[in-house]
Order: structure tokens, then C-alpha cells, then sequence
């Protein structure tokens, strides 16, 4: 069996209706049951050349803990994923696992048909928060060359078409005007931009952002926005973690819904299903229905 | 002026000292600016101690006490970051273990020693003006090969020290850079032994790394003015304690010690001056 790239999106769907900013919610969506393609599998064994993340039987856990268990997945080349879930469901679980920041408990990964870590540029990443001292004397390009280092190799310098693809990835996101500011005066909005040119200087052709909308300002959302919908044409893979209902129905292909373990993967008329919700966000999503829809609130999570 | 600033000099000894105290405070500046920014700073002082049986065993047995000092250095690294990284107890309670364990077997060992009182002061602060021309030899190499693994690694070195998760995910060996890091304090520490003995090496890795943060904003000038800041503590030290027949090692830190304080004060951004004056135009 085939992966197949899911192409219609959301074009397809129709009667969703997205309401949002109700008190100490960060969603409201109503919902359908309807049927669909997907192109994210979870079957085993079927996995293709058009598959950019295979997860067979992944679990992960961090001192004896498992923080994901049993995820067999594949994900096909070219699409966007949101990866959706309560705040410890394991979605940066995850993508560290992904990026092989993590060691396996069981199960093996494959990025193109390669164990990950095979070639240094294919998989780039964005955490959820970076870690890093706001004194550091960096600037914002050195930041998003850095995201050239893979490329470069050992002992030599940057070249013209390092430079050329830094300038182009701090203007996609549009901080070029910041470049030479050291990156600890940055917003947070703005060091966000700047992580992800770094991500796009990369040029890798799978891109793995968490959690990105958190805490950002509106030209970043936009920004952010804009990227993926670039990125798209592109036929980059794009897996993106998020809490958020809205941001997820509105931009993505497919969704894939964790909590431990996959719960649910598919389009949104297959996974949007009250048991389904109620598995993946427990107490934390509430249900309710309204005439022919189910509205659905999640808790509105801003760490 | 010009015969005050020279007459120090007419002495082979002074020359030598003079050549290697600048040569060693610019090494110790560059280094020190990765172990400030990577919060190093507990560790070079560690290292700096820990190399002392090192030290005493080769003075015993007649051996050369650089070889001696590097040896134990790149040992007593090698063992803090495994008892570390291992996550068996946190970085600094290992350094505090290895680091006052060492510097009691060291002194045990050199109390053994006849000459003990003379030999433990020059080990412990430094003997500048005692430096050989082999000394000269030994420091020259060793600092070019520092320089070297830092000019060569600098974007390695730059990520791993500001993002090592990016790193990672770059398939960067962050492990081995890590060791490598602390092998290259270690090796700088040994240089600066003979200066500023086991006592101030620290200091000389810290404190113009310090001063050159509060005055630059990207990692490679950083590195040129605590060079800069090196060499001029190095010098000032080397008059100061020649006019005023003090020690050469403590006047060296101490010129380090003032010109932080001086950054601290003056420095156009940061400088608590700016500070002050941009707070009153605020109001």
C-alpha cells in the first residue's frame, strides 16, 4: 500500500465555522462528520518514496517514564501536518524522537527510506523554546547562518551562497532589517522569526516546528503563515505541534492527534469526532452540541 | 618616559617574562571567552588546582613539571566531564569533588618535598620572571596549537557554545566538542601556570573575557578586545611589579581585576554611567 499526498486540503471542507476568543478558551470549533482521504497512514509495511517519515513502533521516555508509546506512522512527502494534543501528549516528545535527539525505547525511524542522522540537512527544527543566553554575542544573521553550518562542513568558511541564502531567509520572514542586532534585543515574536530563518536556511525539505504560534505577536503569526503556504508550493513536508483547534483546522492537510500515543490521524472530518477529542484532551476540551455541529472548546494553554 | 617604559627590559629575564606573559594573556582571553560564555568559569579554576599533583608527582620524580601539568589536566578533564555528562551528580559538585581532592594530594605530595615552601609559592602564584627559553618554546607551541583548534572550530565551537540542541540536530558531534572544549581550557590553564601559577590561572581565563563582554556584541570582536585587555593587563602587571617590587602574577590579575571594573563603569552600552544617564533622560 501507497502513501498518497493529500492535495485538496481543506479546500474540500466546507462547513467548518471557527469561532474563537470566548473567555479562557482558545478555541471554538464546530464540528462535522464527514468522510475523507488522508494521506498520512497509519499502517505498517507501506511506506514509499513518497514517504518523508516512517515511525514504526516508536516509544520514548525519559528516565523510565514512556512519553510516547507504540507510534506507527507515516507521513507523506509534501504535506502539512498539524500534530495535535494537550500540553504532555508527547508531541515534542515526538519530534525529538524525529530528530533523533532522543534514544528509542523501541521501534526505528526512517527519513526518506534513511535512518535519521544518515545526511545532516535533511530535517530541520524549530523547538518550542530555545534555550539559549540572551547575552550571547551573536547577531540575527549569525543566528540564521548558523543554519548554514550543516552545509558548509568542517574548517571552512561561508560562502556567497550561504550569505545569499541567509538574506533570503531573514527577508522571507522579514528581519532582514534586524540582522545586525544581537539577538538577545529581539521580541520574542521576532527571535521566533529569527529561529525559523534559521530553519529555512537549512534548506531542508522537512521542516518540524512546535508549538510556534505561542506567545507571538501578530506580524509573526502572518509571517509564520505566509512561510508555510510558501513552504507548501514548495512541496516541503512541514510537521507543526500545536494546542490550537483553529490554527490547525484553518492550514493543514492532515492532523494527527496525540496523547502518549497516536490516538487519531487523518483529515479533520475523520478525526474530529467527539470519543476522539474526548481521548486525546480529556478534561480538557468541552463538548457541545449545536444542532446539526458539535462545538468544541479546548483550554486555553499558553505556557 | 621613554627610558621608564624600556629599563625594565634591558634584563634577558624581563624580555622573556615580557614575551610571555602578553603571549599567555591573550591566549587565556580568547579561550576565557568560551568559558564565560559557556559558564565554564568554576571549571578553569578547578583545573587550574587539580593540575597541582600533577605537578608535585614529575618535581618528585625529576620530570618535567609542564608535561607533568598537561598530563594531569587533560586526566582531571577528561573526568569531570564523564562523572558529569553520566548526570551521576550535577557538573559543579563534581568539579568541587575533583578539584579540592586534587589540590590536597598535590600538596601532600610537594610537602614531602625539601624545598617545599619555595616550590609550593611558585606553583601556586606563578614565577614570571623565572620563565626559560624552553618555557618560551613550550608556551609558544602549545598556545599555537590552541589557536589553532579555536580559528579552525570557530563555528563549531560558536554553535555548540550557543545552541548545543541545534547542534545536535545538526549531527554535530557535540559530545567530542564538548571534551574538546574542556581539553583546550585545560591545556591553556598549564600555559599559564608558569605566569600566574594555580592560584590566579582563573582569573586570566575570566576576567578580560568579562570585560570584553560588556563591551562588544559578536563573538569574534569579543575575542580581540579580551585579547587586547590581556595583553595590556600583562604589561601594566609586568611594570607595576617591576617598580614597585610586588608580585608579578598577582600585579597581572589585579590589572585585569581594574580593567573590568572600568568596562563595568564606562562601557558605552552596559557601563553603569550609560545606565544612569540613559535612566535620567528617561525621567
Amino acid at each position: 500500500m501507497t502513501a498518497k499526498i493529500w492535495n485538496h486540503g481543506f479546500h474540500g471542507c466546507h462547513r467548518w465555522e471557527i469561532k474563537t476568543s470566548v473567555q479562557s478558551v482558545s478555541s471554538v470549533v464546530s464540528l462535522l462528520v464527514a468522510a475523507g482521504g488522508c494521506a498520512t497512514n497509519l499502517n505498517t509495511h507501506s511506506h514509499s518514496e513518497h514517504t518523508a517519515v516512517h515511525l514504526d513502533g516508536v516509544s520514548v521516555g525519559y528516565n523510565g517514564k514512556p512519553a510516547l508509546w507504540d507510534v506507527t506512522l507515516d507521513i507523506a512527502s509534501g504535506l502539512r501536518l498539524a500534530v495535535l494534543g494537550p500540553n504532555g501528549a508527547g508531541k515534542s516528545t515526538l519530534f525529538k524522537a524525529i530528530m533523533g535527539l532522543l534514544p528509542l525505547r523501541s521501534g526505528h525511524i526512517l527519513i526518506h527510506g534513511e535512518p535519521p542522522g544518515r545526511r545532516a540537512v535533511q530535517v530541520a527544527y524549530v523547538p518550542q523554546r530555545e534555550d539559549i543566553d540572551l547575552r550571547f554575542p551573536v547577531s540575527v544573521r549569525d543566528v540564521v547562518m548558523m543554519g548554514r553550518y550543516g552545509r558548509i562542513g568542517w574548517f571552512r568558511r561561508s560562502g556567497r551562497a550561504d550569505r545569499l541564502a541567509v538574506e533570503r531567509a531573514m527577508e522571507r520572514l522579514d528581519i532582514l532589517h534586524l540582522a545586525d542586532k544581537p539577538i538577545g534585543e529581539l521580541s520574542s515574536g521576532q527571535m521566533q522569526r529569527a529561529f525559523l530563518a534559521r530553519a529555512l536556511a537549512q534548506e531542508a525539505d522537512i521542516l518540524l516546528l512546535d508549538e510556534p504560534f505561542t506567545g507571538v505577536d501578530a506580524p509573526t503569526e502572518n509571517a509564520i503563515y505566509i512561510v508555510l503556504d510558501d513552504l507548501k508550493t514548495r512541496g516541503i513536508t512541514v510537521l507543526l505541534a500545536t494546542h490550537d483547534l483553529d490554527k490547525a483546522l484553518s492550514h493543514f492537510d492532515d492532523l494527527l492527534l496525540v496523547n502518549g500515543t497516536v490516538v487519531a490521524c487523518g483529515c479533520a472530518e475523520d478525526v474530529f469526532k467527539p470519543e476522539i477529542l474526548r481521548r486525546v484532551f480529556g478534561s480538557q476540551i468541552t463538548l457541545m452540541p449545536s444542532g446539526d455541529r458539535i462545538m468544541a472548546a479546548t483550554d486555553g494553554h499558553h505556557p | 618616559m621613554l627610558d621608564f617604559l624600556l629599563a625594565p627590559f634591558s634584563y634577558a629575564f624581563m624580555q622573556r617574562a615580557l614575551i610571555a606573559s602578553t603571549l599567555v594573556g591573550a591566549l587565556c582571553a580568547i579561550v576565557g571567552c568560551y568559558v564565560v560564555l559557556r559558564g565554564m568559569a568554576f571549571l578553569g579554576d578547578a583545573l587550574a588546582h587539580a593540575i597541582l599533583p600533577g605537578v608535585a608527582i614529575a618535581f618528585l620524580v625529576g620530570g618535567d613539571l609542564f608535561i607533568g601539568a598537561l598530563i594531569m589536566s587533560i586526566v582531571v578533564a577528561v573526568g569531570i566531564g564523564y562523572l558529569s555528562q553520566r548526570g551521576r551528580v550535577r557538573e559543579d559538585t563534581a568539579i568541587g569533588i575533583i578539584f579540592s581532592g586534587a589540590l590536597a594530594l598535590g600538596v601532600l605530595l610537594i610537602s614531602s618535598a625539601q624545598s617545599y615552601q619555595t616550590d609550593l609559592t611558585h606553583i601556586l602564584f606563578g614565577n614570571v620572571l623565572g620563565v626559560s627559553d624552553r618555557d618560551l618554546l613550550l608556551t609558544i607551541g602549545f598556545g599555537a596549537l590552541v589557536l589553532a583548534a579555536i580559528v579552525l572550530l570557530y563555528k563549531e565551537f560558536l554553535i555548540f557554545a550557543f545552541d548545543p540542541t541545534f547542534a545536535a540536530t545538526l549531527k554535530l558531534p557535540v559530545g567530542g566538542l564538548r571534551y574538546l572544549l574542556i581539553i583546550v581550557v585545560a591545556v591553556t590553564v598549564v600555559v599559564s601556570l608558569q605566569m600566574v601559577g594555580v592560584g590566579l590561572a582563573a582569573a586570566m581565563l575570566v576576567t578580560p573575557a568579562a570585560a570584553a563582554s560588556l563591551l562588544t556584541r559578536r563573538l569574534s570582536h569579543m575575542m580581540l578586545v579580551a585579547a587586547a585587555i590581556g595583553v595590556l593587563s600583562s604589561m601594566i602587571g609586568l611594570y607595576v611589579s617591576y617598580y614597585a617590587r610586588v608580585s608579578t602574577g598577582a600585579s597581572i590579575v589585579l590589572s585585569c581585576t581594574v580593567l573590568f571594573v572600568l568596562a563595568l563603569i564606562f562601557g558605552p552600552r552596559d557601563g553603569l554611567l550609560a545606565r544612569y544617564r540613559a535612566g535620567r533622560r528617561a525621567r
